[in-house]
């Protein structure tokens, strides 16, 4: 379960180029809910998931994860409870680094990493099931470095990792954005399996309108800092791309006048 | 010519020590830690202080050490506390360490003439000096070097790897990759200082300006290891997946052929005085060779 109440976050607080991102977010997500996040360029769509990751601390409002009060935790801290998956490929994983490591280390995930040795046989066995169900040839290729691996399979052992350990919440910034078609839906169809197979409870940033509305239980549409649409169950189910499209459509004149008012 | 031909690869293993701590920081921690300069001398001054004492000298190198990871944990606070960017963190704590280095020493120079060091042992026993030297250079490098392949294996040595490689990655697998900066600059500073320590003893002498230019001397041993040792085909063979032994193995060559590297062109007739000056541009023609092939390939 995850409980956000009333987040506010802005950047370069006082000064010209201040800029609200979050303008008082009010969003719970029960055990097991796929969410699609869509909304235009600076909605606050990201800098909502990196609230929740701690990847800053918000201004105003409270975070909870499964009741823990995490809205002053910091970021490693609450990376016992969240899986995370960047748009950049590169970024989930260390490039430098053997398959095996990354893997390793995500298996470690929120624990204290101690002196005992990191490479353990019997892990190695479940590395091996893990990449074999990517059906990529990975799993004979465990000491690897990942800076061999294209950004697809990146993204993919990216997604096996932040699902190894069962996170509380799965983050997803747009995870598919820098793959080509093919690679993305590879990869859509393989979190569409993992959030299955745990029962994740999934927030998903996409870009795609036909993606956010194929996949999940419920649908957000961000603008301006704020949720404006939340859909879920049946309802989203029936929704269509052009009806997406029209809501984007009012709500971007909402804004629009109200920016004109402001002017 | 052989007695010149050991203590020079025995001088290398002694300095290598320096060149795996540079290597901690250089290349897994990606930062430029010029606390070095600072700490390498304190180590030195240390245990020649504390030999003077008549302090055993082994006790003194460990203290030595103990210096050398402190030093490296200020940079570190330094570093990731105050947000100073590590290069001017280290910087800061080199120049601090010129005056406390100062203040351990009393004086800008302590002989070690005719005192008991840890080689003197040894050299009682009727061994030459320089094979002396080698004998220890040989253990302490393997005891570090096992260590560090140890360390760097452990779960808490491969977070410090991580967070070299890629911060953001290993923060969401929930390590504090401050405290990792910080362990990662104590663990280099300590070997340094140790490696100063070894090094005074070996000359007989302490002195306040020996720090200058450690920093280019690890760094020309690191690329140096990394160009001639470690990119051989017939070593990456040798060596296969495990490329971290090997990274290890290329930095202690390294050392080794620098000093060579340098007792030649001494031999050669090049004044001492240039010495530096052509380390620098040793180092600066190494670091830019990915540059240079680029071109070369582009025609």
């Amino acid at each position: 379960m995850l409980e956000l109440k009333g987040i506010v976050k802005a950047f370069h607080k006082g000064t010209v180029n201040e800029k609200i991102a979050l303008r008082g977010i009010d969003l719970r997500l029960e055990d097991g809910d796929f969410v699609t996040v869509i909304g235009g360029n600076g909605a606050g769509k990201s800098t909502l998931l990196n609230s929740i990751a701690g990847v800053f601390s918000v201004d105003e409002g409270s975070l909870h994860i499964n009741d823990v009060d995490v809205t002053h935790m910091a970021e490693y801290k609450r990376a016992k409870y969240i899986g995370r998956v960047f748009q950049d490929p590169m970024l989930g994983t260390a490039g430098n680094m053997q398959i095996e490591e990354n893997m390793l280390l995500a298996l470690r995930r929120g624990k204290q990493m101690g002196l005992s040795w990191a490479f353990k046989e019997n892990e190695r066995e479940l590395f091996k099931q893990q990449l074999a169900r990517l059906d990529l040839g990975l799993e004979n290729r465990l000491s690897s470095s990942m800076g061999l691996l294209s950004g697809g399979q990146r993204q993919s052992i990216t997604l096996l990792m932040a699902t190894m350990l069962k996170p509380e919440v799965l983050l997803l910034d747009e995870h598919t954005a820098a793959l080509d078609p093919k690679t993305a839906e590879k990869v859509l169809q393989l979190t569409d399996e993992l959030v299955k197979e745990h029962h994740l409870t999934t927030l998903m940033i996409t870009h795609n309108m036909r993606d956010a509305l194929r996949f999940g239980n419920r649908l957000i549409m961000m603008d301006n800092g704020k949720v404006i649409y939340d859909v879920r169950g049946e309802e989203k189910a029936s929704l269509t791309v052009q009806d997406l499209l029209e809501r984007f459509e009012v709500a971007s004149e909402n804004t629009l006048s109200d920016r004109m008012m402001l002017g | 010519m052989t007695n010149l031909i050991i203590s020079t690869i025995a001088q290398g293993l002694l300095w290598a020590l320096l060149a795996l701590g540079v290597f901690i920081t250089f290349r897994i921690l990606d930062v430029a830690d010029l606390t070095v300069e600072g700490s390498f001398p304190m180590g030195a001054a240390i245990s020649a202080v504390l030999i003077t004492m008549g302090v055993n000298p082994w006790l003194t190198v460990v203290i030595a050490g103990i210096g050398g990871m402190v030093a490296g944990a200020v940079t570190g606070w330094i570093h990731t506390k105050l947000k100073i960017p590590a290069l001017l963190a280290g910087i800061l704590t080199m120049i601090a360490l010129y005056s406390v280095n100062l203040h351990i020493m009393g004086k800008a120079n302590i002989s070690l003439l005719r005192m008991d060091t840890v080689y003197s042992a040894i050299h009682s026993m009727g061994i030459s000096n320089a094979v002396a030297l080698t004998i220890i250079g040989v253990v302490v490098t393997v005891v570090v070097g096992l260590f560090l392949f140890w360390f760097f294996g452990t779960e808490l040595g491969t977070s410090i790897r991580a967070t070299g490689v890629n911060p953001q990655m290993i923060r969401a697998q929930g390590v504090n990759t401050d405290s990792m900066i910080v362990l990662g600059l104590l663990l280099s500073n300590g070997f340094v200082a140790v490696s100063g320590a070894l090094i005074a003893q070996s000359q007989g002498f302490a002195d306040i300006g020996m720090g200058v230019g450690t920093i280019v001397i690890g760094l020309a041993s690191v690329i140096i290891g990394e160009v001639l040792f470690a990119s051989s085909s017939v070593v990456r063979k040798l060596f296969g997946n495990s490329s971290f032994v090997l990274s290890l193995v290329a930095v202690v060559f390294g050392s080794i052929i620098y000093r060579i590297v340098i007792a030649t062109v001494l031999y050669l007739g090049m004044p001492p005085n240039d010495l530096k000056l052509f380390t620098a541009i040793l180092v600066a023609l190494a670091l830019s060779l990915p540059t240079w092939q680029g071109k070369f390939r582009r025609g």
